[in-house]
């Protein structure tokens, strides 16, 4: 057992009010200076959407993740060895700035000073490439933002591959649009392929909290982290020459705070916690078929109450704030104790450490001659909620494929517990549901009471210590302890200058 | 006196003040060292640039290499008129495909609104010395036939006496113009190394054929426990 802690997270995809706050927090901070004007560390995408950058789930076009060869071993889809250090000179699956967007501004300058004429002075876009004017603007930030059911984007979602002819033109009836938000971040992997693809082996996992980074001083240009990583969350600095990535607020969480983005998350749909998990199962867990991907790195994630776990993870030198904090952990109850919690796209076997709870919306159903289909429920004795998981408007193969690696068991077991949350809140406060509806709801969901209270409560009434539980990293104090701090200054930031310890895999 | 200056005096200043400034730069600012890729911007062109430049050149300044560490292995081979024609066939053909590859970038660089946005000064010096440089070495393979053979009893006493600091250039001295000026400008581009992106060629991550595919970086050996 080689028990590590990792600062994991929690999106509760349904309260995502789609705002983008989180993203401009983090632009401000982060992504606001030359050759990162594109770059959104966190981003916000419209699903069904061909997100950011275009259509960055289809591997078959960016070969990011891992795959599995002919023996079964693991191997990154970019490349092998070889031929990743042939590809140097040109790397065949980099994605390029037009899969993002040009990013531009305005020539305010000639609304002041262009000479008097017969028209109004205009503001052109301009390049903020190449400073020259742009006459046509293709693509630019949340540009399919809402465009569920557009024919551009929504119908071209991967993730629409498993749906039948018929459902997928149901999707575009203008009843029956749906779409829903996916704010993502870098999810901070277990078995990162930017880390595997990085041929300088600039990239690394931080051992204390697994916040995965870049160092800028390493890193050569050689641009293989931007294929490698399956969700698209490095990104290269046109300008500087170097790669970049969300670094999650690692200044922030030595003092105590939250991410830019958790902080200001206007839906209040994020959490943060720590996780304890077994490194020895890495490769095993990545290894799996399919279908069992999500079980699998649930099987990773150790018990924080077990002394056996308690002491491994003490033998590994993780501190005693880190343990109670695991034990606290918003992310550990979500994801493993209630199991209504997620990762995106587990096929690509980076084992993200990134959860979201999957989006109820719309409850309701899918639509016959211009009425809701909820014929036959009342014999059931299933609220027109509970059994519309069927007749979901959203089919749930679209959702199995976003979050359980096609596995649509899974995702209907979140669902029908998420469903018994509402009908039992419901039956208590609009009291319009029966005694069996609730039980039965409760049956389904495998759930009872207790859990569902405590479920409603870090869902709808969180407070900020129960959304944020992550103890001060102290980066700072881990040197001092044993060290002069003033002989690593400059060593906890982007990179380390110097190597105090390099401990390998 | 012109040709000790250039042929004696030039290499080893240009090689001290590349090797004094390459590892300045290693040292102090490692940040620098980056190959600038441009692909990000622009990548149809780069392809049929870069893949025959850079495969061109590496394949050449290898041979450069081996036939100036094994002189006597190297005339063994060319010793044989076969294996001499088809060496000969051969590096005239990269030189073309390395010429025709840099071309290409160089074009590309002018041409290309985005490519150019990030080509900086020294970018161009180091571009019109390098295409100089394959330019002279396309001249002297095509007109002075054979010199994978008499480059060795040349270049190659006149480089191993650099190297051993006792210089001599007796055996260049008599060699035409265009071939002299191929060895200037070769150390003329050593001199630029330090100074521009060309550093990138050291930066060659040879490392990632062995080392583990995860890197975990611990602030401390592990096991070192902080309590708090
Ligand atoms: S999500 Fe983050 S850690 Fe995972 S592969 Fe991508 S960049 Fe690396
Ligand atoms: S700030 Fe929160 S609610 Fe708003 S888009 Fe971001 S994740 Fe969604």
């Amino acid at each position: 057992m080689d028990i590590r802690a990792q600062v994991s997270m929690v999106f509760h995809l349904d309260k995502c009010i789609g705002c983008h706050t989180c993203s401009v927090a983090c632009k401000n901070i982060w992504t606001d200076r030359k050759g990162t004007e594109y770059m959104w560390w966190n981003n916000v995408e419209t699903k069904p959407g061909t997100g950011y950058p275009t259509l960055w789930e289809d591997q078959e076009k960016y070969k990011g993740g891992w795959q599995k060869d002919s023996y079964g071993k693991l191997q990154l889809r970019l490349h092998s060895r070889l031929k990743g250090m042939a590809n140097l000179f040109f790397n065949p699956f980099l994605p390029t700035i037009d899969d993002y967007y040009e990013p531009w501004t305005y020539d305010y300058e000639n609304l002041f000073n262009a000479p008097e004429g017969d028209d109004q002075p205009t503001a052109r876009a301009v390049s903020m490439i190449t400073g020259k004017p742009m006459d046509s603007i293709e693509a630019g930030p949340n540009w399919d933002d809402d465009l569920g059911g557009s024919p551009v984007y929504a119908r071209n979602d991967t993730n629409l591959d498993e749906l039948t002819e018929d459902e997928r033109e149901q999707l575009n009836e203008l009843e029956r649009v749906v779409f829903f938000y996916l704010p993502r971040i870098c999810n901070h992997c277990l078995n990162p392929g930017c880390v595997a693809a990085c041929p300088q082996g600039a990239i690394y996992k931080r051992g204390e909290d697994g916040i995965v980074l870049i160092s800028q001083e390493k890193c050569r240009a050689w641009r293989m982290c931007i294929s490698g990583c399956p969700y698209k969350k490095t990104y290269y600095n046109w300008s500087s020459g170097k790669s970049e990535k969300c670094i999650l607020c690692f200044p922030r969480l030595e003092s105590g705070q939250p991410p830019a983005c958790f902080h200001s998350c206007v839906g209040r749909i994020r959490y943060l916690g720590v996780l304890l998990y077994d490194a020895d199962k890495i490769e095993q867990c990545a290894s799996v078929p399919d279908d069992q991907l999500v079980e699998a790195q649930r099987n990773m994630i150790m018990d924080p109450f077990d002394p056996a776990v308690i002491s491994a993870a003490k033998a590994n030198g993780i501190s005693d704030a880190m343990i109670t904090s695991a034990q606290n952990s918003p992310v550990y109850k979500f994801v493993m104790k209630w199991r209504i919690a997620l990762p995106l796209h587990s096929e690509f076997r980076t084992l993200p450490m990134l959860f979201y709870v999957p989006p109820m919306l719309p409850v309701l159903a899918k639509t016959r001659d211009g009425t809701y289909d909820v014929a036959g429920l009342e014999n059931e004795n299933l609220g027109a909620m509970l059994s519309s998981l069927e007749k979901a408007r959203m089919p749930i193969k679209y959702m199995a494929r976003m979050f359980a690696a096609g596995n649509v068991g899974e995702v209907e077991d979140v669902y029908r517990k998420l469903i018994a949350v509402r009908i039992f809140k419901r039956a208590q406060k609009v009291k319009d549901y029966g005694q069996a509806e609730v039980d039965s709801a409760l049956a389904q969901g495998k759930t009872n009471a207790e859990e569902v209270e405590a479920i409603f409560r870090l869902t709808a009434l969180p407070t900020y210590e129960e959304r944020f539980v992550v103890p001060p990293l102290g980066r700072e104090s881990a040197v001092e302890a044993w060290e002069d701090p003033l002989d690593h200054k400059r060593e906890a930031g982007f990179g380390n200058l110097v190597q105090i310890t390099r401990r390998r895999f | 006196m012109f040709d000790t200056a250039l042929l004696i005096g030039f290499p080893y200043v240009a090689t001290a003040v590349a090797i004094a400034a390459t590892t300045y730069r290693w040292v102090f600012d490692p940040y620098s060292y980056s190959s600038q890729s441009s692909q990000f911007l622009e990548n149809r062109a780069l392809f049929f640039g870069s893949v025959p430049w850079h495969y061109g050149i590496l394949t050449i300044l290898l041979a450069h290499i081996v036939a100036l560490s094994f002189p006597g292995t190297w005339g063994l081979f060319t010793a044989d008129q076969n294996r001499l024609y088809v060496l000969e066939i051969t590096g005239l053909s990269l030189a073309l495909m390395t010429t025709a590859g840099l071309t290409i970038l160089i074009v590309r660089r002018i041409f290309n609104v985005r490519a150019r946005a990030v080509t900086t000064a020294l970018d161009w010096i180091l571009l019109v010395f390098l295409l100089l440089q394959v330019a002279l070495g396309f001249w002297v393979a095509y007109y002075y036939r054979w010199g994978s053979d008499w480059f060795l009893h040349t270049a190659a006493p006149w480089l191993i006496s650099l190297a051993k600091f006792r210089p001599d250039i007796t055996s260049v001295s008599a060699l035409p113009f265009w071939v002299k000026f191929h060895f200037i400008n070769g150390f003329v581009i050593v001199l630029l190394l330090p100074f521009t992106r060309l550093v990138h060629l050291l930066a060659y991550p040879f490392s990632y054929f062995w080392r583990q595919h995860q890197i975990v970086i611990w602030n401390r050996a592990r096991g070192q426990r902080r309590v708090s």
